[in-house]
Parts: structure tokens; C-alpha cells; sequence
């Protein structure tokens, strides 16, 4: 009796904090989805009517839209890519005790705390500039003609960047996962004829899994939403080459005031961020328990 | 095969001097046990043996050949962990395939062998399971499983019954002294405990700070030690030690009487105390005594012994059981 006078106690006490955190996320999510069924645009915002399915007809069949995504299905993949495999190596590398120690920890880490824009602006204008940046110098060096790469290579600039500034949040979680791998466990199998590279596959791997699903996973939320670094860099160009779901949507509601139009992109990418979710935790998710 | 030789072997860390030098031969099939307190070097010199530690300089040879320089893999040794350190992720099965694995033996082979050391460690009915859903004396035989598979010129055990329960060291003992009848293959054992020496080593090798302070059968150790240092490391209780005046008239700066060698009477004897505490373990009872010169000493009585805390009682070493030793130690 105690105990159940207890409970429907504790369920009223976190009640405020549960219905905080409902209204928080209801509200937008239903303004959202009420705005996609409306023609609303910013310039001529006094006449609103009611528009059906027209708002998600109208972003599906925009020629971008299919490219966006696929954009951002590259963006996403090509990132975690980039950051696991590099993750590794570079936790590898430092996990080793070296002169110093502390202090490359620290700059290993560093990009993290760069805010995106200010990280993209950097490597727009400092390293990757077809004149003055630091490629292009590298490249004189050698006598080659230097790379555009915001014209050439734009969804890879973008992932090139986005790599480095998510690098770290990999590095320092996989780099907690091997520092718990049992030296013993290492010896064992030393002992048993593995050489370097099997101890990595068969000792390593196995038990870094349930860090690098960590990281695939919350990595994965973020990079759906990547936005800043586009923004500053290739603004969604050339043409429609770097832009994404989130950058196109950004282009629906703030280029061309289709508050509506914006919307039912929104609701679309919250569809497929639920998409991807459900088929990442069936294949890594696993890993998990 | 699985003779092993150290000559002058040293090892230091930095300034730190574990092993100042060790001279030892292994013969080939022997049980030999390094024994000594925690800290003595036995771990180190036993991970110098399976190449998991560079000597500083001295060679080691297995089979006569040097193997000094050559990594662990190289030198077909099998390897015991205290952790046991199986995989985690692998099943039973795949634990103990593993060398053969990476010793690239054909399937076929692999599956024989393994069938073969799960039948000898009665691991049959595990094979599936993870190393996480066995008790640690299943652990313990999965990881001797991993040792076996491979046929070594010799394995090593370092300190492999520590982390079992007491009734479950004394039969892991058992099990081990039984496999290397069947085996016969050479076994190096590390352990601090000195009932698990003297029980199953051919040759136990006592070490102090890194220093080999004796090395001989279990028996030659119990009756003749070298020094004071394994007279009171070998046997248990330890060795009572009587200095001055009591040790004088036995012609000794120092002498050494073990528990079991004590005549106990009530009425007289060279050693007249007081008894302290006395643990009755029905086959036999420990007598604490507090002697009248000063000295803190144990008896062993068989049977009930009926006296009670402060009795008086009197102590007399028996006949030829004296162990005497001069003012450094060692046996005189």
C-alpha cells in the first residue's frame, strides 16, 4: 500500500517535467504538420488557404529533392565513413604512451569545440581557397594546377569538413573502449601465435563494437540535420550538387518564403530521419544490450 | 621436448633490479613451481620464459636452442593467465581453436583437437556458451583447453588458482597434477601459495627478491632447507624460530623447530610457555604459545589436546628434528 501510494506520488512529481518536455516537442511537431496543409507564404502572408496535399506534391516532385536526399544519404555515410575508420586509427595511435601525452590529447580533440560555421569558414577560406589556401599552396608546391574545390568537389568538401570537426567525438569515444581492452586478454593471444593485425581483427574489433555503434548512432542524428557548413560554404551549389534535405528546406522557407512548402519538407525529413532509425537499430543496435 | 635453460638471465626495469641473475634448469617433462612471496620476480621471470618480457641480458634456450631473442609465438610455449584471459566474444569452442586458428591447421584438425581437449576437461556440454556464462572453474579449464590444443614444449601457469574458491583450488590441483601425468609435458607453475608447491611439483624453486634461494623436490626442501628464509616459507604452519639462549645450548645462533616437531607435556620440558589460543580442527589442534623467553611460537598436537587458554605447558624439540642455523641464516 505504502509502496503504491509512493509510486502514484513519484508519477505526480514528474508529471510538470514529462508535460514540459510533451508540449516542447508536440507543439512544433503539430505547427509543422499544420502549416504543411496550408498555403502560406511569408510575402503575401494575410492570404492563407487550405492546400491539402498540394505543399508535399509540390516538394516531391521538385527535381532537387531526390537529389537531396541521395546527398544526404552520401553526406551521412561518407561521414561516419571517415570518422569510425579514422576514429580508430588515431585512437589507436595515441592510446600508445608517448612525450607529451596530455598534450596531444587535448589537440586531438580541439576541432570538436570550433562551432560549424566558424569551422567551415576556416577551411573555406584558408584551406581549401583555389588561391590562397593551404591545398592550393601544396599543390604549387608540386608544380600542379591548383583544385576549386567548392566548384569541383562540393558534397565532398562538405563531408571533408564536416569529417574533421566529428573526428574527435569518435576518437575520444573509441578511444575510452580501447583503453578498457584487457592487456592480458592482448598477451593471451600473443602467446597464441596472433600476430599484430589478427589481434586487431579478432581482439580489437570485437571489442570496440559497442563503441562504434555509439558513435554510428548519435553521429547519425546529427549529420541528418548538417546545415551551417553548407550554408557558409557552397550555399546548396553548384546548382544542387551539395544541398541536402535540411539545406533544402531552408531554401523552401527562407529563399522562398514558402512557409507551407517548408513544412511539409519538414514533416518528410522527420519521416525519413525515422526511416533511417529504424533500419540503424536493427542493423547495429545489436551491439547494444 | 621442453627442456628449458636460463643462464645468468637479468631483468630490469629503468633503475629497478627484478632479477639480478637466475641460473636454472628445467628438464624436460618436470613439474616445476616457482614459489615465493608477492613481489619476488617469480611473475616476471616466468613472462621473461614465455617472451612476453626482453631479458637485460643472459640467454634463455628451449630444447637447446637460443631462444633469447625470438617473440612468444615463436617459442611453443602455452600460457595460463591468472585472468585466465579467454576472448569474451568467442564461444568455448572458438577460445580454444583459436591458436590452431592462427596457426592456420586445417578445419578438420581444428575440430578434432578441440573435441579431444574438451573431453580431457570435461568442457563438452559448453562449447557454445561465452566465456561470461561460466564459473571460473569452467573459465579456468576453457583457458588450460586453449593450452592444450596447441601440444607445447611447455606450459606456464601463472598463478592460475587464484581466483577460485578453496574447495575448488583443491580440486583444479588435483585436475592439473592429473593432466601432467597424462601429458607428461614440462609445466612451469607460479604461485605464492605454499601448499600448491609442495603438493604438485617434481622441483620447487624457492625465490626472494629475485634471487633463486633453493631449488629442489618438496621433500628435500621440508628436510633440508638452505636457509632460514625457505625453512620458513616451506611447510605450514610456518617453522618456529628460537633465538639466544635456547639456541645456544643446541650449539646455533638460531633454531628452527616446525610445528609437528614438538613434544608437548604438561608437567615438563626445555621449553616451558604459556598457551594462548588453540584451534581444534578435530584431527588436530594448533597450540599458540607464548614461551617464557619471549618467543611466539605454534604446535601442532594430533588429536584433542586438552588444555585451555592460559595453561602452562612445556616444549621439547624432537630428536634430530632441529634445524640450525649461524648468524646469516643459512643452514649450519
Amino acid at each position: 500500500m505504502a509502496t503504491r501510494q509512493t509510486q502514484s506520488l513519484a508519477k505526480l512529481m514528474r508529471a510538470p517535467a514529462i508535460i514540459l518536455l510533451l508540449i516542447w516537442m508536440i507543439v512544433p511537431l503539430g505547427m509543422t504538420l499544420y502549416y504543411s496543409f496550408l498555403n502560406y507564404n511569408l510575402l503575401n502572408p494575410a492570404s492563407t488557404s487550405w492546400a491539402g496535399f498540394f505543399n508535399y506534391k509540390y516538394f516531391y516532385t521538385d527535381p532537387a529533392f531526390w537529389e537531396s536526399i541521395w546527398n544526404t544519404l552520401v553526406l551521412v555515410l561518407g561521414v561516419l565513413l571517415i570518422t569510425v575508420v579514422g576514429g580508430i586509427l588515431i585512437a589507436i595511435l595515441i592510446d600508445k604512451p608517448i612525450f607529451g601525452q596530455g598534450i596531444v590529447r587535448i589537440l586531438v580533440i580541439s576541432p570538436f569545440f570550433v562551432m560549424p560555421p566558424v569551422a567551415a569558414l576556416i577551411w573555406k577560406n584558408m584551406i581549401m581557397h583555389p588561391s590562397y589556401g593551404v591545398f592550393a599552396d601544396i599543390a604549387k608546391f608540386f608544380g600542379m594546377q591548383p583544385v576549386d574545390w567548392f566548384a569541383q568537389y562540393p558534397l565532398f568538401s562538405i563531408i571533408l569538413i564536416v569529417a574533421w570537426q566529428w573526428l574527435p567525438f569518435a576518437t575520444l569515444i573509441l578511444l575510452t573502449a580501447l583503453q578498457s581492452l584487457d592487456g592480458e586478454q592482448m598477451e593471451a593471444a600473443e602467446m597464441d601465435g596472433a600476430p599484430a593485425l589478427q589481434r586487431f581483427i579478432y581482439l580489437t574489433l570485437p571489442h570496440m563494437a559497442r563503441a562504434i555503434t555509439v558513435v554510428v548512432l548519435i553521429q547519425t542524428i546529427f549529420l541528418l540535420g548538417v546545415y551551417a557548413e553548407i550554408l557558409v560554404t557552397t550555399n546548396g551549389g553548384p546548382g544542387n550538387a551539395s544541398t541536402n534535405l535540411t539545406y533544402l528546406i531552408y531554401r523552401a522557407a527562407r529563399l522562398n518564403f514558402d512557409i507551407g512548402g517548408a513544412a511539409a519538407g519538414g514533416i518528410i525529413a522527420v519521416v525519413l530521419a525515422n526511416i533511417v532509425a529504424f533500419f540503424l537499430m536493427r542493423a547495429v543496435g545489436k551491439n547494444l544490450d | 621436448m621442453g627442456s628449458i635453460t636460463l643462464k645468468n638471465v637479468r631483468k630490469a626495469f629503468g633503475d629497478v633490479e627484478v632479477i639480478p641473475g637466475v641460473d636454472l634448469n628445467i628438464n624436460e617433462g618436470e613439474f616445476v613451481v616457482f614459489v615465493g612471496p608477492s613481489g619476488c620476480g617469480k611473475s616476471t621471470l616466468l613472462r621473461l620464459i614465455a617472451g612476453l618480457e626482453d631479458v637485460t641480458s643472459g640467454t634463455i634456450e628451449i630444447d637447446g636452442s637460443d631462444v633469447t631473442d625470438a617473440g612468444p609465438a615463436k617459442r611453443g610455449l602455452a600460457m595460463v593467465f591468472q585472468s585466465y584471459a579467454l576472448y569474451p566474444h568467442m564461444s568455448v569452442k572458438k577460445n580454444i581453436a583459436f591458436p590452431l586458428k592462427m596457426a592456420k591447421m586445417p578445419e578438420a584438425e581444428q575440430e578434432k583437437r578441440v573435441a579431444h581437449a574438451a573431453k580431457i576437461l570435461n568442457l563438452d556440454s559448453y562449447l557454445e556458451r561465452k566465456p561470461g556464462q561460466l564459473s571460473g572453474g569452467q573459465r579456468q579449464r576453457v583457458a588450460i583447453g586453449r593450452a592444450i590444443v596447441r601440444e607445447p614444449a611447455a606450459f606456464l601457469f601463472d598463478e592460475p588458482l587464484s581466483n577460485l574458491d578453496a574447495a575448488l583450488r583443491v580440486n583444479m590441483r588435483v585436475e592439473i597434477s592429473e593432466l601432467h601425468n597424462n601429458l607428461k609435458t614440462t609445466m612451469i607453475y607460479v604461485t605464492h601459495d605454499q601448499v600448491e608447491a609442495m603438493t604438485m611439483a617434481d622441483k620447487i624453486v624457492v625465490l626472494r627478491a629475485g634471487h633463486v634461494e633453493q631449488v629442489g623436490s618438496p621433500m628435500e626442501l621440508y628436510a633440508k632447507p638452505a636457509n632460514k628464509f625457505v625453512a620458513g616459507f616451506i611447510g605450514s604452519p610456518n617453522m618456529n624460530f628460537i633465538e639466544g639462549e635456547g639456541a645456544a645450548k643446541h650449539g646455533a645462533h638460531t633454531i628452527g623447530v616446525r610445528p609437528e616437531h614438538w613434544s608437548l607435556s604438561t608437567s615438563e620440558g626445555e621449553f616451558p610457555g604459556t598457551v594462548g589460543v588453540a584451534e581444534h580442527l578435530g584431527s588436530d589442534t594448533f597450540l599458540h604459545i607464548d614461551l617464557d623467553n619471549g618467543t611466539h611460537v605454534i604446535a601442532r598436537a594430533e588429536g584433542e589436546f586438552a588444555v585451555h587458554h592460559g595453561d602452562r605447558i612445556f616444549l621439547t624439540p624432537q630428536e634430530g628434528r632441529i634445524y640450525k642455523f649461524g648468524k646469516d641464516g643459512l643452514a649450519a
